[in-house]
């Protein structure tokens, strides 16, 4: 039985391992830097998780006591992720692209990071 | 006393989420973190409260946990997947693509949980809203028929979002 407990633990650890691994080789291989964004949303996601399943079954398994702490850092990873993707995304269509390189934006016309750097002043929302 | 139940408690469910945050965080099952969890849960609801205006109300229970097991499973599916273009797949070879995904939803915080889930599965990341909210940008390390991404972000996504927001 603690055999086949240990081989879960570590069955969940290689794999976090390897898609660690394939994260960041992703950063080298990828030439633009829209694409290399994909790499570290994707070591978060299951890198992380393999991890994290793996020390709660360590601590439920082998230890054998609760330890949910690990929930809480998916948490925590899975509402700071996005927004440091969405930030360098930003940050991307800011200085690299022109609007007529992105996909029309229909009847709103621009993309808001672009309709930004267009309004002059911008409008004060506080009346409203 | 409904009244006096609201004003006490503007927020039940963070008042709920807090306590249980609290008490994974002190990692022990005790009385002492439970209590001192609630404390918080009720202190913190009641002064952000001003920050809270229109909050969405969810609707549909059993369609969040449907929602979130669907997110869990696709995350570990793209995974796979966007590890084979890495490793497998030329540079050359690959198509990045923008994509635009027309909005239904016009709740915030809906908006909000779909662009997170896009960005948490790999292989997209949504980059952008258009200028009044109404479109999403979208970015797709690999796609060579983005038609077929944008519907499966709507159909699979934004259709139960809709359903728990709106």
């Amino acid at each position: 039985m603690g055999f086949i407990i240990e081989l879960l633990i570590a069955f969940f650890l290689i794999v976090s391992g390897i898609f660690g691994v394939v994260g960041s080789y992703g950063m080298i291989k990828l030439k633009d830097p829209m694409s290399r964004l994909h790499a570290p949303t994707k070591a978060t996601t299951l890198g992380v998780g393999g991890v994290l399943l793996a020390s709660i079954c360590h601590s439920v398994l082998i230890e054998e006591h609760l330890s949910l702490h690990e929930l809480l850092i998916t948490l925590f990873l899975f509402l700071t992720a996005p927004i440091t993707a969405l930030f360098i995304a930003k940050w991307h269509i800011h200085r690299h692209e022109k609007p007529s390189d992105l996909p029309d934006a229909g009847e709103d016309e621009l993309w808001a990071t672009h309709a930004v750097e267009q309004v002059e002043d911008v409008p004060d929302h506080s009346k409203s | 006393m409904i009244r006096l139940l609201h004003r006490i408690f503007p927020h039940p469910h963070l008042t709920l989420l807090l306590t249980i945050v609290w008490v994974l965080l002190a990692n022990n099952m005790t009385l002492n973190s439970l209590v001192f969890g609630l404390i918080l849960g009720i202190i913190i609801p009641f002064i952000t409260q001003p920050y809270w205006p229109d909050r969405p109300k969810l609707r549909n229970w059993p369609m969040v946990v449907e929602y979130i097991l669907v997110v869990l499973w696709d995350i570990v599916v793209a995974n796979v997947t966007v590890a084979r273009v890495i490793l497998f797949k030329r540079d050359a070879d690959r198509q990045p693509a923008w994509i635009c995904v027309p909005l239904e939803l016009r709740t915030p915080e809906a908006i909000t949980v779909l662009a997170g889930t896009i960005t948490m599965t790999p292989g997209t990341v949504s980059s952008d809203l258009s200028a009044q909210g109404h479109n999403l940008l979208v970015h797709c390390l690999d796609a060579p028929d983005p038609d077929a991404v944008r519907d499966q972000i709507k159909s699979r996504y934004e259709r139960r979002l809709k359903e728990i927001f709106e």
